[in-house]
C-alpha cells in the first residue's frame, strides 16, 4: 500500500510549481513522475482530451519510446481511451489476461511486445466529466489496492487543478490584453479628434463626425484609423491633409 | 482610519466578492473600484488609496477611483509628472515599495518625491495590475507615516490588487464585442480633453504625441496648473504653445 507520506512529497514539488512562471507540461511532467514514484510504477504518462474529443499525449515520467507508443496507440483504444469516455477509473489490468486482448487488441499487443505487463487508468475529473487521463505501466505485476487507487487518483485531481488553473489564467489574460486594447484605442480616439480638430478646423464633435464617416467610408475600424491618424498620419491623406 | 487593525481576511472576502456578477445599472465600473479603495483605507493602516489604468505606451491613461485625503491629487501627480511609484511598478511589473518618501523616494522620484509629501503622504506602495504579460494598470496605496508595511498588510495590498483587477476583467467580459466596456468610458471622462489638447499639440508645433504630451506637462508645471486646465486653454484656443527655439542656441553651447 501506498505511504500517505509519499502523497506530501507531491504536493510540496506542485506547490513549488505554482510560484512564477509556470509552465504546464513542466507541471504535467513533474506529476507525472511523482505519480510513477509514489505508485512504485515503471511509467506514467497523462492524456488530455482535445477539442474533437480525441486523446493526445502531453506529459510522462520518462522520455521513452516504447512509452510515447504505448500512450499514442490508446488514442485509438485502450484503457486511456476507456477511462476518458466513462470517467471512471480503469485499474488492475493484466496484460497477460485474455481479457485485456479482447477488450483492447491492438494496445494489449502492443504493450506486450514492449514489455508492460500491468496497466492503470485514473481520469483527470471534472465537473463530472473527464478532460483526460493519467496511465500507469509496469514490467512487473502492479496491483493496486482500493486505498491505493484513491491516494493515485489524488495525484491526478492534482493534475487537474493545475490544468484549469493555467486555463483560467490564460482566459484571465486575455480579457486583460482586451481591455489594455479597449483603454489605448479609446485615448487614440481623442487624440485622433484633436488632430483632426486642428487640420480642418472644426470642433472636436465635428472631427469625431469626419473621423467616423471616413471609416465607415474605408471600411475600416473607428480605432484602427484613430491609431493611424495620430501615428501614421500619411495613410490617410485625405483625412489628413489641411483642405486646400 | 490609520487605527483599524490589518485584516488579512479581507482579502479573501473581497475575492470571493469579486466573484460575484456585479448588479446591472447603477452600480458602475468606477464606483465599485471606488468602493474598494475606501474598504482598502478603512481596512488597511492606509490615508489613502486610488487605481490608476495605465496604457501601453501612453504612462497613466486614467484615474478609475480614489479614496482617502488628496489620494486623487496624487494619481493625478503622477500623471502631470510622468513620474512615480504607480508608472514604476507597471513598468517594472513587479510592486513598488516606498516606505519613507521624503528620504529615499525622493532620490527615487525627485520631483514627485517632494511634491507628495507637500500632500501629506510619508510612504507610498504601488501594487500592479496584471496577469501573466498583460498589464493595465496600478494599485497604490498611500500611508502619512513613513514606514514599511507589515507583511500581513502587504498580503493584503496584493489582495486588494487581486480584486481590483478581476472587477476590471469583468468589466470586460461584460462588454459586447468589439467595443470598450462602458465603465472604461468614465475612467477616461477627466483625461478625455487632454488626450484632445495632445493632438492638438502634435498639429500645432509638428511633433509626436510623446513630446506633444511632454509640452502640455511643462507648462502646466512651470505654470503651477492642472494639466486638464492647460488642456481646456488650448482646446478654447486661450493658449497656444510655441515652437521651441532652436535647441543648440551657438552663443551658449558651442
Amino acid at each position: 500500500m501506498i505511504a500517505l507520506d509519499k502523497l506530501t512529497d507531491v504536493f510540496v514539488a506542485v506547490a513549488d510549481t505554482l510560484v512564477a512562471d509556470f509552465d504546464i507540461i513542466e507541471f504535467l511532467e513533474l506529476v507525472a513522475e511523482k505519480a510513477a514514484t509514489i505508485s512504485a510504477a515503471s511509467a506514467a504518462g497523462i492524456v488530455l482530451g482535445d477539442p474533437t474529443g480525441r486523446l493526445q499525449f502531453v506529459a510522462a515520467s520518462e522520455q521513452s519510446v516504447r512509452l510515447l507508443e504505448a500512450l499514442a496507440v490508446q488514442s485509438e483504444s485502450g484503457p486511456c481511451q476507456d477511462c476518458f469516455h466513462t470517467g471512471g477509473p480503469v485499474v488492475n489490468t493484466d496484460l497477460r489476461d485474455t481479457e485485456a486482448h479482447r477488450r483492447w487488441p491492438a494496445f494489449a499487443r502492443l504493450a506486450t511486445s514492449l514489455g508492460y505487463q500491468s496497466v492503470h487508468a485514473l481520469p483527470l475529473r471534472h465537473q463530472g466529466t473527464a478532460i483526460g487521463a493519467l496511465t500507469l505501466l509496469s514490467v512487473h505485476a502492479h496491483p493496486l489496492e482500493d486505498a491505493d487507487v484513491r491516494v493515485v487518483q489524488a495525484v491526478a485531481d492534482i493534475a487537474t487543478i493545475g490544468i484549469l488553473q493555467e486555463r483560467s489564467i490564460r482566459a484571465s489574460g486575455v480579457l486583460t490584453e482586451q481591455l489594455q486594447y479597449a483603454l489605448v484605442s479609446r485615448i487614440s480616439i481623442e487624440q485622433a479628434k484633436g488632430i483632426l480638430s486642428r487640420i480642418h478646423g472644426i470642433g472636436v464633435d465635428d472631427a469625431f463626425s469626419l473621423l467616423r464617416s471616413y471609416a465607415r467610408g474605408a471600411g475600416l475600424g473607428l480605432s484602427a484609423v484613430a491609431t493611424e491618424v495620430v501615428n501614421e498620419p500619411d495613410r490617410h491623406p485625405t483625412l489628413t491633409r489641411p483642405p486646400r | 482610519m490609520t487605527t483599524s487593525r490589518p485584516d488579512p481576511a479581507v482579502a479573501r472576502i473581497l475575492l470571493q466578492l469579486a466573484d460575484e456578477p456585479l448588479p446591472a445599472g447603477a452600480d458602475g465600473l468606477v464606483s465599485t473600484l471606488t468602493r474598494l479603495c475606501a474598504a482598502l483605507v478603512r481596512h488597511l493602516p492606509a490615508s489613502g488609496s486610488g487605481i490608476t489604468l495605465v496604457g501601453e505606451g501612453h504612462g497613466s491613461a486614467g484615474i478609475a477611483a480614489a479614496a482617502g485625503p488628496r489620494s486623487r491629487s496624487l494619481e493625478e501627480l503622477q500623471f502631470t509628472l510622468g513620474e512615480g511609484p504607480c508608472l514604476d511598478a507597471h513598468a517594472s511589473r513587479r510592486p513598488m515599495l516606498e516606505p519613507d518618501l521624503v528620504g529615499a523616494g525622493s532620490h527615487r522620484w525627485p520631483i514627485y518625491g517632494p511634491r507628495a509629501a507637500e500632500l501629506g503622504v510619508g510612504a507610498v506602495f504601488a501594487f500592479p495590475l496584471q496577469i501573466g504579460s498583460a498589464r493595465v494598470g496600478v494599485l497604490d496605496i498611500y500611508r502619512r507615516q513613513p514606514g514599511p508595511l507589515s507583511a500581513e498588510a502587504l498580503a493584503s495590498g496584493h489582495g486588494f490588487a487581486e480584486v481590483a483587477l478581476r472587477l476590471l476583467l469583468q468589466e470586460q467580459a461584460g462588454a459586447s464585442e468589439g467595443r470598450a466596456p462602458e465603465g472604461l468610458d468614465d475612467v477616461l471622462a477627466h483625461r478625455m480633453e487632454v488626450y484632445q489638447a495632445q493632438g492638438m499639440v502634435m498639429v500645432d508645433l509638428g511633433v509626436k504625441p510623446a513630446e506633444a504630451m511632454a509640452r502640455l506637462r511643462g507648462h502646466a508645471f512651470a505654470a503651477g496648473q492642472d494639466i486638464a486646465a492647460v488642456a481646456r486653454d488650448v482646446i478654447d484656443g486661450i493658449l497656444h504653445l510655441q515652437r521651441d527655439h532652436p535647441p543648440h542656441d551657438p552663443g551658449e553651447h558651442p
